[in-house]
């Protein structure tokens, strides 16, 4: 039966309303195959087998009532990166500092997964708060690459990406403040969409960088990123910025050919530094979705070397806010032996926070202070509308952008982790899409000569999900289906 | 040499919405400890600030009843600190756009009026409260108040004496009470003041150097806090030493102001645009609603007053001290229509009748229509005004109505003719050498006649016209 997880969520939701397998035999398949290759891999923080079972037998009651009645995720086993909050499940953001936080609410996102009969696995690895690109600034342990263990999954939605990979579950959920759902699930051969800002709810999910973070769907499939993202989609009135718009039935966007579609070449996306591997798997995608019917254009994103400065004062500046909060006075760490109240702060945020979230907390910390505000801050804020500009100038030549996801395939363990500003440039082209609010996503498009996967990134306006998932669609009908998982 | 000061407020005030400006705990006061709370006013991970769009409505009544401009677009800033009555390690507050600015606002001190500037008013949430434990070295946090709508209204500085403090910040209570968006109390913190103050020898137009006093928490306390911060600074001044610019706190206890310490030195507070929140945007169709549900300001009300009814000043200050005041009086008198003796009832009367139960006009035993019911009584003679006093003290304390008060104890005044003609009839037969005193030109003598009228009616007789009937009867 482990060709079961191997199966795309669709596939599954076929076997499940023709009753052939059973949530339960799907949900205890699964758990057997954690068991089985988890330790190799490491992408789960916390399993919660009893729940996924009990959210199992559920969706067998539901499935055997009324077919009528099961939605496309019904029994569907899903993993889910642990900065979303998941009620009486602790949730940890990768750090000592929630070691043992459990939230007395779910987000958003995971109240919807569940009134559409979703089956939670466990909670997935991620670098703290979501800061990396490797999944090795996990306060517990890094998570490895299902093709290479011996490399990172990239990150931070590392262990979200690597489990859907692994087939330790059919999808699972991310989070993407500057690329951390498209990079690894590059770096994973998985399909990764971060939606437009404000396109799905963010109550529930712990903040890093509040005006650039945004939840959304890994699957092994355009087909599954479609149906999760009409599951996730849609207005919240507990998130301010989250914009009350219809949500589409984004499965119809799934049509073969690519006629009347204009695709965008940003030309300096392809510049020296780019892996030699990476540039010709990228090229044979733009050809294949020529071969669709695609129209290729040439554009211009002048703004782009600003980009990663940018990011890297925003993105710390609001963080260093946003975790503000965890000081030991109402829960998570609250460090022992301390002399008054300053000397707890500073003892527990000292032992709560590892490195690299306490070198953005000072940078950003820095960049708010009063006499640095206007030239970092508010500087960053006016180039991020430079990049809005360069992108609303682009998306009149093009209906979508393609362009690779990271410069390179999947590094090693250990490779980057002690030259953050390297590591920093593994999201150069993943930030500025977070820096404008549009959707991106990855798509498995080749392998390096290594046999790691590499992803294209497409990229369209706000709102323009549909036109990525369609010409996603179309690179991966091209292409062939990815069916060479990774043996683990 | 002279010196004159210069002081400008910085006045919180609690809004009394329903519930809190994120989250939708209540705000009300007194709960048990961290029972109105919630995992956003707690400032749990992952949860996010929804604002209360009744705050922002509130906010803007207060900024157009003091005259200000109104921003159309209201961004919310964080600021920074570390305290453990203060969740998130940041307030929401708002910054660089404030939702007002440039108003200002008329008070009166002896006689003569001043304009005192606002500078601005924002928006900002309150900070939950910390009890110390007396015994041991360990404080608890209550966080029922964290997230309380709070505006800030930051005054220019033009106040010059405590007494013109005083003066603006009872006007600014006044106006919050009137709008219905606080109770303005300021012992129990609805209300709380900051005070700027600084010398400058008098007719010098630069500022000297200010100090800020916190913890003033009484109308009584910011009028000598303020005086003891001139005596010092004067003192300072004079001695050619310099006033250090710091933040003083006012001890009540012993009178003083003295240098903060610890937590409250100079901060950074990293404010920037709350990127959880969306920008506000007022538009003209909203102002224009709130404006027109505004009620008359009191000193649009004291103008009206004084032309409709020809009050005197003395009474239009008691009679618009609160909205309900003047509506009890305007409610009287459209039952009464005689405005100057139903000011006179309520302004004496029924004011000593209130401070002596401690009671609020909105609380009053004795409804508008009672009084007027009253005072119908002693019109048509039915009752003497000396009695109505001790009635009206009655219906206070028993919520009755002054006819049945009357009624019950038979203390209708006597005022039928020809009942009076007999009783004046018999007085005249039994004392026919003062009868004939009268006539002989003694008209002193019709007072101990009046007199035996009132007696025999056990006082019930209607005074006026026993006089009048008896001296008919005399002169025949
Ligand atoms: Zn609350």
């Amino acid at each position: 039966m482990s060709s079961l997880t191997d199966l795309s969520v669709h596939e599954l939701h076929e076997l499940l309303i023709k009753r052939e397998v059973s949530a339960v035999e799907v949900a205890k398949t699964y758990l057997k195959r954690i068991d089985e290759v988890d330790s190799k891999v490491r992408a789960y923080l916390t399993l919660t087998p009893d729940q996924a079972l009990a959210q199992a037998e559920e969706a067998d009651r539901c499935l055997s009532r009324d077919v009528e009645e099961a939605t496309p995720l019904t029994g569907i086993p899903m993993g889910i990166k642990d900065v979303i909050c998941t009620c009486g499940v602790r949730t940890t953001c990768g750090s000592r500092m929630l070691e043992n936080f459990v939230p007395p609410y779910s987000a958003t996102v995971i109240e919807r997964l569940e009134a559409h009969g979703a089956v939670m696995l466990g909670k997935l690895n991620m670098d703290e708060f979501a800061m990396g690109s490797s999944t090795e600034n996990s306060a517990f342990y890094p998570t490895h690459n299902p093709w290479d263990l011996e490399r990172v999954p990239g990150g931070s939605s590392g262990g979200s990406a690597a489990s859907v990979a692994a087939r330790t579950c059919a999808c699972s959920l991310g989070s993407d403040t500057g690329g951390s759902i498209r990079q690894p699930s590059s770096h994973c051969g998985v399909v990764g969409m971060k939606p437009t800002y404000g396109r799905v709810s963010r109550y529930g999910l712990v903040a890093f960088a509040s005006s650039l973070d945004q939840i959304g769907p890994i699957t092994r499939d355009v087909t599954d990123c479609a149906l999760l993202l009409n599951v996730i989609s849609g207005y919240d009135p507990r998130d301010s910025t989250s914009i009350p718009r219809d949500v589409p039935d984004y499965t119809l966007s799934l049509i073969p050919g690519l006629e009347g579609c204009t695709i965008g070449l940003p030309k300096e996306y392809f510049v020296s530094g780019l892996d030699p591997d990476v540039e010709r798997a990228v090229k044979t995608a733009v050809s294949a979705l020529e071969g669709q019917g695609a129209r290729l254009v040439e554009v211009s994103l002048p703004h782009t070397e600003y980009a990663v400065a940018t990011y890297y004062i925003i993105a710390p500046a609001e963080a260093s806010s946003n975790l503000s909060r965890y000081d030991g006075v109402k829960y998570g760490l609250r460090a022992q032996g301390f002399k008054d109240l300053t000397d707890m702060y500073k003892k527990t945020r000292s032992q709560g926070f590892g490195p690299e979230v306490k070198r953005r907390i000072m940078i950003g910390t820095y960049s708010l202070s009063s006499g640095y505000y206007d030239a970092y801050y508010k500087k960053a804020s006016q180039v991020r509308t430079l990049i809005v500009q360069d992108f609303r100038h682009a998306f009149k030549d093009c209906d979508v952008i393609a362009a690779p996801v990271a410069p390179t395939s999947a590094f090693r363990l250990g490779e980057k982790v002690d030259d953050p500003l390297q590591m920093y440039l593994s999201d150069i082209f993943t930030i500025p899409a977070n820096l404008a609010g549009i959707p991106g996503i990855s798509v498995p498009c080749g392998m390096d000569h290594n046999g790691l996967p590499i992803g294209l990134q497409l990229m369209a306006t706000h709102f323009g999900e549909q036109s990525l998932l369609k010409a996603a669609y179309n690179l991966e009908l091209a292409m062939g289906p990815w069916r060479n998982w990774p043996a683990v | 040499m002279d010196y004159e000061a210069v002081i400008g407020l910085e006045v919180h005030v609690q809004l009394q919405t329903a519930t809190k400006i994120f989250c939708p705990c209540p705000t009300t006061f007194g709960a048990l400890a961290n029972t109105h709370t919630c995992p956003v006013c707690i400032g749990m991970p992952g949860v996010l600030p929804v604002l209360n769009r009744k705050v922002v409505e509130f906010a803007i009544k207060m900024a157009l009843a003091v005259n200000c401009d109104i921003a159309p677009f209201n961004v919310f800033a964080r600021k920074h600190y570390f305290y453990p009555d203060l969740p998130k390690g940041y307030q929401i507050s708002q910054y660089e756009s404030p939702l007002a600015e440039h108003g200002w606002l008329d008070i009166e001190v002896d006689g003569r009026t001043r304009r005192i500037g606002i500078t601005r008013i924002h928006m900002e949430e309150d900070a939950g409260k910390l009890m110390h434990d007396e015994n041991r070295p360990v404080s608890y946090v209550d966080l029922n108040r964290t997230g309380v709508p709070l505006i800030e209204i930051v005054s220019e500085p033009d106040i010059r004496s405590p007494e013109e403090a005083v003066a603006y910040l009872k006007k600014l209570r006044q106006l919050v009470r009137y709008l219905g968006i606080s109770d303005g109390n300021m012992e129990e913190g609805s209300m709380r003041c900051d005070a700027n103050i600084s010398l400058r020898p008098s007719g010098q137009k630069g500022y000297g150097t200010r100090s800020e006093l916190k913890n003033i928490n009484s109308f009584r306390h910011v009028q000598r806090a303020l005086e003891y911060e001139i005596r010092r600074q004067t003192a300072l001044l004079l001695d050619g030493q310099d006033v250090v610019q710091e933040t003083r706190l006012w001890d009540a206890a012993r009178g003083v102001t003295f240098p903060m310490r610890g937590k409250e030195e100079a901060h950074d507070y990293r404010y920037f645009p709350d990127p959880d929140l969306v920008p506000v945007e007022i538009d003209s169709a909203w102002l224009t609603r709130i404006r027109e549900e505004l009620p008359e300001l009191p000193d649009a009300k004291r103008i009206r007053l004084k032309r409709q009814y020809g009050l005197s000043d003395y009474d239009l200050e008691i009679l618009t001290a609160s909205r309900s005041m003047a509506d009890y009086f305007e409610g009287c008198v459209a039952q009464f229509p005689h405005p100057k003796t139903v000011s006179n009832w309520i302004c004496v009367e029924l004011v000593r009748l209130l401070r002596q139960g401690d009671q609020e006009i909105d609380t009053c035993p004795v409804s508008p229509a009672g009084l007027a019911g009253l005072l119908e009584m002693i019109d048509n003679g039915t009752i003497s005004g000396k009695m109505a006093k001790d009635i009206l003290q009655q219906m206070y304390h028993t919520k009755k109505s002054a006819r049945e008060i009357v009624e019950e104890q038979g203390l209708a005044q006597m005022s039928d003719e020809s009942q009076l003609r007999i009783v004046i009839e018999r007085v005249m037969e039994g004392h026919p050498k003062e009868v004939e005193r009268y006539r002989a030109g003694k008209t002193k003598v019709l007072g101990f006649l009046v007199g035996q009228v009132m007696r025999e009616t056990r006082g019930q007789a209607n005074p006026k016209k026993v006089n009048e009937l008896l001296e008919k009867a005399l002169n025949p």
